[in-house]
């Protein structure tokens, strides 16, 4: 495969050539990822193992101290976890479906604002690089204040939401509570949509610059309407980006911890009990390491699941355009 | 994308290798070796709980209490002030890695659950001899360090207890009394809840509570079921839905929703904060809180003659005038140590009449030592009320290794209870009973796992 | 763009007050909230204050040591954002452009680490870093460089499949015709693949610092008193006995102002890809 100008080696040359196996075409891709594979088996993987191995054992607070001795539970764990009539099972079946309607509405709504936004933003106009900063800002924040803010906002008397929605007189003479009851689902779409929505804001941005402007100039020309321009050219071309995008949006919002656990500590109302949150609960308050590893193999599994198949069916990561 | 079998094999060794590379050296058992003789020129690392209004305000006092100690024995205390957000997450790292500090500040609720795991020292025999004894301390205090029938493995620190706060200015304008029985109380919140600037709501409330907390209330479900003769637990089993506990729950819920003398905002309080801070604006009547409460009155700028402090109502023809669980902070010493004698002799310090009296002041807590108690820093008729109260109307909360799962089960049923209270108004028996029910069956669950 | 009909240009401002509007209200009630005195924070909301205080401002800096938990928050995002950045364009250049065996494994491990709930990480992790520093002694607990690696690596496997998706949309082609003209893979990489693709590198670098900066659960048991972060600091203006809201809000303020100048520098290098682009 190398150019055409190999002329007759001479043995220097050619001794030259062999000395220098580790960055040969053969060994540099491994090269290249290995110190990504050190530390991802160092912080992710081990602890990714050690979590499924637990899983299989009673490892209760009478065992954390010393993990051998902890009893070996078989699939007990997971029985107490999958039986859907028991209390376990229950709380996780409910936690699951409010978890996966929370993911698909956030994920949607990120996205969607993300990409109203990247279009918005993207053409020449006064005053883009503040709109494209502005955007941003929920995100710089760090997540504590941000969940913290809005459990401020968020409260029923003495709340900025609820000021807003008088003032304008959408709400009545009762508030609404936001931080208990049957809202507070919408309060952690709200909260997590804010801090989520800059992010593929973000990413869609970048994604976008990789498209040539006289693609765009091209079908004006022809004629094409904004929304043909986006739906033709600017959604297909997004797709490497946008592919990666929303796989990586559901698996992180489906396993969003930060925004309910700020919001509402270790007893979220019920209808807002995400699944990370509820693990958690088990976990460490609890002190059910057993139990809590096994639910979360079940969510890898689910989750590793929807993956697959995200992956099959949308083909992402194929190597079309690179081909 | 067909896996070949080596990596299914790669991967099943690997799965291997990690747990037992993790639990190798996991509980770190390098068996507590003795102390060195001396004592002199030691270091021990200390985690101290926060108490005060900052975490500054507790390093301050924690560093002037390490000060008084080196200079008494040469000892170094290297501290670290933990929020409570952090504490019981870094001691379970601490257990499960064996690395953690030397002494450590827990809430006495958790001795029963941290002493299942095994992780910290026994007090029994010389260990409870170096530490000053056991006669020392306020009894009921020393009674909730651990399971009953087992040696305790944390000793008391500061004293917590419930009182019921109220407030002196609106009492008297209404010619009230700080109420004694249940339905006294009832009645005096209602006469005090009002609509003082005719916008037909009320402004002015009988009573707050922090109905978002789990802890307060699992902790109101405890004293106010005992108060109405149960128990939550009878042996091993857990009881929480009897008649008994429930009519307790109910009544509490119920405050919001059918008697409603409480702000149904207040199903939103869960920082442990804002139900005093409601208190100190002048236009609560009653709160019932622990001692500490003081503190927050305090820092938001309430005299303290503005308010006073009562025994907790105790329900009508009551068997079992319980007005507090008993509260407080304890002090560990984590089994890896070092320093053990060092740790012990830092145990001994700050358990001595004089630091008692140091460090409680500081902090509004109680003193959990006898003789420290008649000092006469804690003879104001509150911290009076509020001793009497910890040392006869309290018992502890049950001293199970399952303590927190009991804790998160019936607080969020009464946390549940409560929004329901808030937002839709009376809650029936039949619904209480329905709750508990359900927390019944996840602790017995728990426990048989 | 150019040709815009008033219609359009209609739509497009009303597109940007909303999305504006939604982001600014959050944003306009902190601000307002951090210049409030204490009392009035806690009451009924007011759209403007009342009794307006600089206060929050000055006394943040005592309630929390908030300079140095910023400094030490600061070391360690920059640090592990260029280690992760570095490391992940590597990576993806190897898994994009590179056919080898153990590609797919390593894309599928790399993914499901993001299917685990990280709270889960959180214990193994730590026995690690103990079994290491009683193996190595290689002290990770209460070090910066503890809270590095972790974080690169937190950071890691979405930057590694995000500069893969944006390395596959540039077309080989360049490379090769550098190849061809003598280059070898690195330089092949380093003078024409990531000159055009710094929109994704930044938005990955953004990424990966903004990870770093707002993690609260390891950080809160992986750091000691000299190398607390500030996303576990700001916590503590919430006590036992009061929630500062005032300075809470001031120093939310005073932490996120530097991050928001540096992304109106960095977006600068998100749009600048073309530039570089012109060989399309």
């Amino acid at each position: 495969m190398t150019a055409v100008r190999e002329p007759v080696a001479r043995p220097e040359e050619a001794r030259a050539r062999r000395r220098q196996p580790l960055l040969s075409r053969r060994r540099l891709p491994y090269v290249l990822i290995a110190p990504a594979i050190l530390f991802e088996l160092l912080i992710h993987v081990i602890p990714l193992l050690s979590g499924v191995g637990i899983s299989f054992l009673g490892l209760t607070q009478f065992f954390i101290r010393n993990w051998t001795q902890a009893p070996f539970a078989g699939l007990g764990n997971y029985r107490r976890a999958l039986d859907f009539g028991g209390p376990i099972g229950e709380g996780l079946l409910h936690s699951f479906l409010i978890t996966a309607a929370f993911t698909v509405i956030v994920v949607a709504l990120a996205w969607g604002m993300g990409m109203l936004a990247a279009q918005l933003v993207n053409s020449e106009f006064r005053g883009q690089r503040w709109f494209r900063t502005l955007f941003l800002v929920p995100y710089a924040a760090p997540v504590y204040v941000s969940v913290i803010a809005w459990s401020f906002l968020l409260d029923r008397d003495n709340g900025a939401l609820n000021k807003l929605l008088g003032d304008l007189h959408l709400i009545g003479d009762e508030p609404p509570f936001w931080l208990i009851g049957t809202n507070a689902f919408w309060a952690i779409v709200m909260t997590t949509v804010w801090r989520l929505w800059p992010f593929a804001f973000l990413m869609i941005l970048a994604g976008m610059q990789s498209i040539p402007k006289e693609l765009y100039e091209a079908a004006e020309v022809d004629g094409a309407s904004p929304w043909r321009r986006w739906r033709h050219i600017t959604l297909p071309l997004l797709r490497p980006v946008t592919g990666v995008l929303m796989i990586i949006l559901f698996l992180w919002t489906f396993n969003e911890f930060n925004t309910a656990y700020v919001l509402f500590g270790p007893a979220p109302p019920s209808s807002a009990d995400l699944l990370s949150l509820h693990i958690y609960v088990n976990s460490f308050v609890n002190l059910n390491f057993g139990l809590g590893s096994a639910m979360s193999v079940l969510l890898l599994v689910f989750l590793l699941l929807v993956t697959v198949v995200y992956i099959r069916v949308f083909r992402v990561g194929s190597d079309r355009l690179a081909a | 994308m067909s896996f070949p079998s080596r990596i299914i094999r790669a991967s099943a060794a690997g799965a291997l290798a990690a747990v037992v590379f993790a639990v190798a050296a996991c509980g770190g058992d390098d068996s507590s070796s003795e102390s060195s003789g001396k004592l002199k020129g030691a270091t021990i690392n200390y985690w101290a709980s926060n108490q005060g209004a900052t975490i500054d305000q507790d390093n301050q006092v924690i560093s002037e209490a390490a000060a008084r100690f080196k200079k008494e024995t040469g000892v170094t205390v290297k501290h670290k002030v933990i929020p409570w957000s952090d504490l019981f997450t870094n001691i379970t790292t601490a257990t499960t890695s064996g690395k953690g500090p030397d002494v450590l500040n827990i809430g006495n609720t958790w001795s029963a659950t941290l002493q299942a795991t095994g992780a910290f020292v026994p007090f029994e025999g010389d260990d409870l001899k170096a530490v000053g004894g056991k006669e020392k301390f306020l009894q009921t205090s020393f009674a909730a360090s651990g399971a009953p029938g087992e040696e305790p493995t944390s000793v008391p620190l500061y004293g917590l207890s419930y009182g019921l706060f109220y407030n002196k200015k609106l009492f008297k304008e209404a010619g009230l009394q700080p109420p004694k029985t249940w339905s006294e109380f009832v009645d005096t919140a209602k006469q005090l809840t009002k609509d003082t600037d005719g916008d037909g709501k009320p402004d002015q409330w009988g009573f707050a509570m922090e109905g978002g907390s789990i802890t307060e209330n699992a902790h109101f479900a405890f004293i106010l079921g005992r108060q109405n003769g149960g128990e939550l637990f009878d042996g091993n089993k857990p009881t929480f839905d009897t008649p008994e506990i429930v009519q307790g729950v109910s009544d509490y819920v119920n405050l919001i929703g059918r008697d409603k003398v409480a702000d149904p905002g207040n199903a939103q309080y869960a920082d442990g904060t804002r139900t005093a801070n409601q208190f100190a604006k002048g236009k609560t009547g009653m709160f019932i809180y622990q001692n500490n409460a003081e503190n927050n009155l305090k820092a938001a700028g309430m005299e303290k003659s503005a308010y006073g402090v009562a025994e907790v109502p105790v329900k009508d023809g009551s068997d079992t005038p319980i007005m507090t669980h008993v509260a407080g902070i304890n002090l560990s010493v984590f089994a890896n140590t070092k320093k053990k004698a060092a740790a012990l002799e830092w145990v001994k310090f700050l358990t001595s009449p004089e630091e008692q009296v140091q460090l409680n002041q500081s902090f509004g807590s109680l003193p959990v030592v006898k003789q420290a108690q008649s000092d006469p820093a804690f003879a104001t008729p509150n911290l009076k009320t509020f001793n009497g109260i910890l040392a006869e109307n309290a018992e502890p909360m049950p001293l199970i290794p399952e303590e927190g799962q009991m804790e998160t089960f019936i607080g969020e049923a009464l946390k549940g209870l409560i929004s329901d209270s808030a937002t839709k108004g009376a809650v029936s028996d039949a619904e209480v009973e329905a709750a508990l029910k359900s927390a019944n069956e996840k602790m017995a669950a728990a426990s048989g796992g | 763009m150019r040709h815009r009909s008033v219609r359009g240009r209609l739509a497009h401002a009303t597109g940007l007050a909303i999305l504006a509007f939604i982001t600014i209200f959050p944003l306009y009630t902190v601000i307002v909230s951090s210049l409030k005195p204490l009392g009035d924070v806690r009451g009924e909301f007011h759209w403007i204050p009342s009794n307006l205080t600089l206060q929050p401002y000055i006394d943040i800096w005592k309630t929390v040591p908030l300079a140095h938990y910023f400094v030490n928050s600061l070391i360690v995002a920059v640090c592990a954002t260029v280690a992760s950045v570095t490391l992940a364009i590597f990576a993806a250049y190897a898994i994009s452009r590179y056919r080898f065996k153990g590609r797919t494994a390593f894309n599928i491990t790399v993914l499901s680490t993001q299917m685990f709930p990280g709270i889960l990480f959180l214990l193994p992790l730590f026995v690690i870093f103990v079994n290491l520093e009683k193996s190595f002694g290689i002290t990770l607990y209460g070090t910066y460089v503890g809270l590095i690696i972790t974080y690169l690596t937190f950071s890691l496997p979405f930057s590694i499949w995000m500069l893969v998706g944006y390395f596959n949309s540039i077309p080989r082609e360049l490379e090769e015709s550098a190849m061809t003209e003598g280059a070898t893979p690195l330089q092949a990489l380093f003078r024409i693949l990531i000159p055009v693709s710094m929109p994704g590198i930044a938005a990955v670098a953004i990424y990966s610092f903004i990870t770093a900066w707002g993690e609260v659960l390891f950080a809160s048991v992986l750091t000691t008193d000299e190398t607390r972060t500030l996303a576990i600091g700001l916590r503590n203006y919430s006590s036992q006995t009061n929630v500062y809201w005032n300075q809470l809000m001031a120093a939310a303020i005073v932490v996120s102002a530097p991050v928001v100048i540096a992304f109106l520098a960095a977006q600068r290098l998100i749009v600048s890809g073309l530039t570089a682009g012109g060989v399309k």
